[in-house]
């Protein structure tokens, strides 16, 4: 089978996938910011709460991490609006979605982060005394996100990756792109391995980054 | 009410069988990457060096690329390179590879984590390779590996979701289908989140009572 392989067409139309790109990156960048928010948040208060904050806060987590993201992101775009009365984008749509997501994950991050900070840590600053807020925000914090940096930037890489899913809702990103050529000019084994060198190299340049980055604020235990 | 019951009670039928090609699905993708990934994480660590390399770059390929591209790029773009897939066998493909990727990295992290004294000693007392895998490393190495792979059979099922978008009608497809005809997405949406769940669920739950039952061996 001679398969003439030709990249003219998907360089004319390369835009789309480099644009698709970014749009990926800055996806998977606020929902990560959100999403930390939203994790970070619930930790603290799993950590400190009774029973039955706990519970609530691990049914989120666990509903979230057991069903497919595809059906997630179906059933924000396609099954809220009709419930409740909002109106939203694909693209704001999927990013609430990815943000809930990376937030259930991040729960479990934050919480296993909060416990290794070492209690001889909160003693000392007990007895310098500090009140409970400021034990929080100037000792648990600080070093629990040294402690969680690694966990960080691969829920990160992965939603990153997880990004291609918005394209089944139309949202322009690198995925989407791809479709978008293929759609047009057929040239489909092209189009995939140019997309599929994309993803690799963006992740691969990103882990390095963020491995630098941990390297420069490793905990030494 | 009533009119949401009646949408339930006629999902129900095409639910079940699109429930049951998404377990077909993920059980052929779980049994195959099971094999092959356990070969080559053997592979991985005890092969010569070029294979190393080669099941290293195979594997961070494809955990460095979105599942959803893999499905794509198997079903889309092998017919023009001359294979002909089937939706179904595409879908399998992709994920089993996607799967394999995953199963050598438990493989090799249970495998490794066994002290090298075990090795020496089995080879001292005169087994040869297979015999000191199947005797000495592979039975401690099983409660190292059986937790984080059953937790990433999860992976399997909810990876299995995307093959609807090849047109295989899976649990998530019977859905779009049933929304479709009833109009009524939210109801069909949970139903179908809450049955994704219950599989989910019972094997990340096995997965953590069998962390416990091993969690002993930690040294």
């Amino acid at each position: 089978m001679g398969y003439q392989l030709s990249f003219t067409q998907v360089w004319r139309n390369f835009y789309r996938m480099s644009d698709g790109l970014i749009l990926s990156l800055e996806l998977a960048l606020i929902s990560i910011a959100i999403g930390t928010l939203i994790g970070l948040t619930l930790a603290v208060l799993h950590v400190s709460s009774g029973r039955v904050v706990r519970t609530i806060i691990s049914a989120y987590v666990e509903f979230i991490r057991n069903v497919p993201l595809l059906l997630l992101v179906y059933l924000v775009f396609y099954g809220l609006p009709t419930v409740v009365n909002i109106a939203y984008s694909a693209t704001a749509s999927f990013v609430v979605t990815l943000s809930l997501y990376a937030g259930a994950y991040l729960v479990e991050v934050f919480r296993s982060g909060l416990d290794a900070v070492p209690r001889g840590l909160l003693d000392a600053g007990k007895a310098m005394g500090l009140t409970p807020w400021q034990r929080l925000l100037c000792v648990r914090l600080p070093t629990m996100t040294r402690i969680t940096l690694p966990a960080l930037s691969n829920t990160f890489i992965s939603l990153f990756k997880d990004t291609s899913i918005a394209s089944v809702i139309a949202v322009p990103e690198l995925t989407w792109g791809a479709q978008w050529i293929n759609n047009r000019t057929f040239r489909i084994v092209e189009v995939y391995a140019v997309a599929t060198v994309m993803y690799l190299v963006a992740g691969y340049v990103i882990l390095l980054g963020l491995r630098m980055l941990e390297r420069r604020f490793r905990v030494e235990r | 009410m009533g009119q949401l019951i009646d949408a339930i009670v006629y999902a129900i039928p095409f639910l079940m069988s699109g429930l049951g090609m998404t377990l077909l699905v993920s059980l052929i993708v779980v049994a195959l990457s099971l094999v092959i990934g356990v070969a080559l994480g053997v592979g991985l660590i005890y092969g010569p060096l070029p294979l190393r390399w080669l099941i290293r770059l195979l594997t961070d390929c494809i955990r460095g690329i979105p599942i959803l591209v893999l499905i794509f790029a198997v079903y889309y773009g092998l017919p023009p390179l001359g294979l002909n897939l089937s939706s179904f066998w595409a879908a399998i493909l992709a994920l089993t590879l996607f799967k394999t990727a995953q199963v050598i990295e438990y493989t090799r992290g249970a495998v490794s984590s066994i002290p090298r004294g075990q090795m020496e000693a089995a080879k001292s007392i005169g087994l040869i390779f297979t015999q000191r895998l199947r005797y000495v490393i592979f039975p401690q190495a099983v409660r190292r590996f059986l937790p984080p792979w059953l937790n990433g059979v999860t992976d399997a099922v909810k990876g299995s979701a995307l093959v609807s978008l090849l047109g295989v009608v899976d649990l998530m497809q019977a859905i779009n289908q049933v929304i479709g005809r009833t109009y009524e997405p939210m109801p069909l949406y949970i139903l179908g989140a809450l049955i994704y769940f219950a599989i989910n669920y019972s094997l990340s739950s096995m997965s953590k009572v069998l962390e416990r039952r091993y969690a002993y061996i930690k040294e």
